[in-house]
């Protein structure tokens, strides 16, 4: 008689697993191909998990599911694959992005590679896009040096503008509040000691002196940062009028709620990333009010609605009002340039250079690899982050200044 | 200016004080070090999101049901995952070895189910944010409330560890494990009750960083750092230590804002630690092992 012991089974249950593993890829390529295999690796943990569960991963889950349920990726013969997905999650550390990335190009051979959130991990994994010929369409990711990359790399796209443009619109707004006589030429300005509030800061400073607004209280602060009292109270002491903060998101909310209780009200109250989120909309009600921030949106652009719906159907939020829209329509381009030009690399990253696409952030045409058509200034009016600036682009709402008081609770 | 420095440090200070407490207990009397620590702060913060926002139950009362739960939650740990290893450890040293080990694994788990339930989003509400008068300084309510708690808490545990049979019987197992059984003490019942008692400490600080502080599933290591620099920086298993502590670092940070450079605060959180450190090895009210 033979008895089956635990182990025992548990051993063969192990190797039939493994048989099981080792047959499924031949399975694969004995046939035709029969999927678009697209690889991403992106933050599921860690610090960096916030900016990615609300402006990369939920389009890129969206757009998958959007493309498959047509049947597929349209290639120029007009047939279909569908998109297979393989993820992997770089838990925030830039080590691990650039392990997965050389993985998903060397050992999965994936079709596309998706890029990571932010500017340091989609810098940190751009010379492998270089290396192995993937298009990187990084989107979450703000620099001024767009330009010598697009040298270096010429597969690399750069899509949500540099420092330079947002502050440099920020002043613009400013300086025309100042002459209208709305507020006085100061400014305070705090910046998170990181990359995205040192690369804001260093493009605002001489920005704000072309515009003629003087800089009259101007510090870092390190991230992860929580009570901001000493720095509310400078800055209400500074005498400026407005207050800028190049925040992350958790100091954005800490300095929402922090200049509610110190009753501090700049007439232009402008915070970092996190203002463009619908939550802080929602959280805040009518006290959000009047706070400006990067990005907004046209309310009044249909395509850019209907994908606002949708994504709040299928993901079950709403989408963030800066960067998702251009995520997702990063990878619409992504699928068009697919079916003009089929799953050839090289000829996909020409078409992405060259081609003129319909999206839901509207008609888009890179220039130098980069996407210069962007709402840089956003203001919440009526429950709705709008976009204000640039002010001479189609559906630009002209910005409500001074910021009205905060309301009691 | 300087009042208005010196009051918002020590509601700063009260908070961190009352995130160290839990930890202070599990590390000095429980012997463990406890790394999910910061996980069950989150969790708590999590459920007391839960609690105001789908069912309209204010985070104090919420602090009713989820404090409570805290403690089931670190009996459970205790009784399941601890008490083994416990059981086999020959000494302190290999215990502490040990504890972190399986903590570190704890945390990977509790984060996980945090991460499949919530996703990694950034979650944050707004309750008792409003400013409250304190001699002529502004201060948010919700942070007073931390630090009343910090106060109420830390001094109340205090007395009942000094002044009462229960709590010299929980000092007895801090200061000599083996011995305490001599004298007729359950070490083992001592250790898992402080062990549950800092599982409930930590949920109650939960509860109140969540009503001022935004967070996601994955920022439970910023709070077991923190809190671990006040459990050592005070004195380890020393309840006014965590207190004292907390305050000092609250204080240093908000003067160090107001009169330096906000850049410089954590700079000057390490500097101070170090200074302590130096000049009293087990911490402003440790006591030195001979």
């Amino acid at each position: 008689m033979t008895t089956i012991t635990r182990r025992h089974a548990l051993r063969y249950l192990g190797a039939s697993a493994i048989l099981l593993a080792a047959a499924a890829p031949i399975a694969a390529t004995a046939d035709d191909r029969t999927s678009v295999k697209i690889g991403y690796a992106v933050s599921k943990t860690g610090g960096n998990a916030g900016g990615v569960g609300i402006t990369t991963l939920p389009n890129y889950e969206l757009w998958v599911k959007d493309v498959n349920d047509a049947g597929g990726l349209e290639l120029p013969d007009g047939t279909r694959l569908p998109i297979e997905v393989i993820e992997y999650d770089d838990r925030s550390s830039a080590e691990e992005v650039v392990r997965s990335v050389e993985r998903l190009a060397t050992q999965d051979e994936v079709d596309f590679i998706l890029p990571p959130w932010g500017t340091g991990f989609n810098l940190a994994v751009a010379p492998l896009f270089d290396r192995y010929g993937y298009p990187q369409l990084a989107v979450s990711a703000v620099t001024d040096k767009a330009p010598e990359f697009v040298k270096r790399w010429d597969k690399s796209y750069w899509l949500l503008g540099g420092g330079h443009d947002y502050a440099d619109a920020l002043a613009k707004v400013l300086s025309k509040a100042s002459s209208d006589g709305t507020i006085n030429s100061k400014v305070a300005m705090i910046s998170v000691a990181d990359g995205f509030g040192i690369d804001l800061v260093t493009a605002a400073r001489p920005a704000m002196e072309n515009a003629g607004i003087e800089v009259v209280y101007d510090v870092t602060y390190p991230a992860g940062t929580t009570d901001f009292t000493s720095v509310i109270n400078e800055a209400a002491a500074s005498g400026a009028d407005s207050f800028v903060a190049f925040s992350y998101p958790p100091e954005t909310f800490a300095l929402t709620q922090q200049a509610q209780v110190a009753n501090f009200n700049p007439k232009v109250l402008y915070l970092g990333v996190g203002t463009a989120f619908p939550v802080y909309g929602k959280n805040n009600g009518a006290n959000a009010e009047g706070i400006m921030s990067l990005g907004g949106i046209d309310y009044n652009n249909p395509e850019n609605m209907a994908y606002r719906a949708r994504h709040e159907e299928v993901t079950g939020k709403a989408p963030d009002l800066w960067g998702s829209v251009i995520t997702y329509s990063s990878l619409q381009m992504l699928q068009e340039a697919i079916k003009r030009r089929g799953l050839d690399r090289d000829a996909v990253s020409d078409e992405l250079s060259n081609g003129t696409f319909q999206t839901a952030a509207g008609e888009i045409t890179l220039e130098d690899n980069q996407l210069r058509t962007l709402w840089l200034t956003g203001q919440w009016q009526d429950g709705k982050f709008v976009a204000v600036a640039p002010t001479d682009r189609d559906g630009a709402t002209v910005p409500i200044l001074p910021k009205s008081a905060w309301q009691a609770q | 200016m300087l009042m208005t420095t010196l009051i918002a440090g020590l509601v700063l200070g009260g908070s961190y004080a009352l995130l160290a407490m839990g930890l202070t207990i599990q590390y000095g009397i429980a012997r463990t070090m406890n790394l999910a620590y910061g996980e069950t702060i989150i969790a708590s913060a999590f459920a007391a999101y839960l609690l105001y926002n789908n069912l309209g139950i204010s985070p104090i009362l919420g602090l009713v049901i989820i404090a409570p739960a805290g403690f089931v939650f670190g009996w459970l740990v205790y009784g399941i995952l601890m008490r083994p290893l416990v059981a086999r450890s020959e000494n302190t040293a290999t215990l502490e070895i040990n504890s972190i080990l399986a903590t570190f694994g704890l945390l990977f788990v509790i984060q996980g189910v945090m991460l499949v339930i919530f996703g990694g989003n950034y979650i944050s509400y707004n309750y008792l944010n409003f400013g409250v008068e304190i001699i002529g300084v502004r201060v948010a309510a919700n942070r007073l409330l931390a630090l009343g708690l910090a106060l109420t808490i830390g001094g109340g545990l205090y007395l009942l560890l000094t002044r009462t049979r229960w709590g010299t019987t929980l000092r007895a197992v801090a200061v000599n494990p083996a011995a305490a059984p001599l004298v007729g003490i359950d070490a083992n019942r001592a250790a898992r009750f402080a062990f549950a008692l800092g599982g409930a400490l930590a949920s109650s600080g939960g509860v109140v960083v969540s009503m001022y502080q935004t967070f996601t599933a994955s920022s439970g290591v910023i709070f077991t750092m923190k809190a671990l620099i006040v459990v050592i920086m005070g004195g380890v298993g020393n309840l006014a230590g965590a207190l004292f502590a907390g305050l000092i670092l609250g204080l240093s940070e908000t003067f160090v804002a107001a009169y330096i450079s906000p850049g410089l605060t954590i700079a000057a959180v390490y500097i101070i630690f170090l200074v302590i450190l130096l000049c009293r090895p087990a911490g402003l009210f440790g006591k030195v092992q001979k």
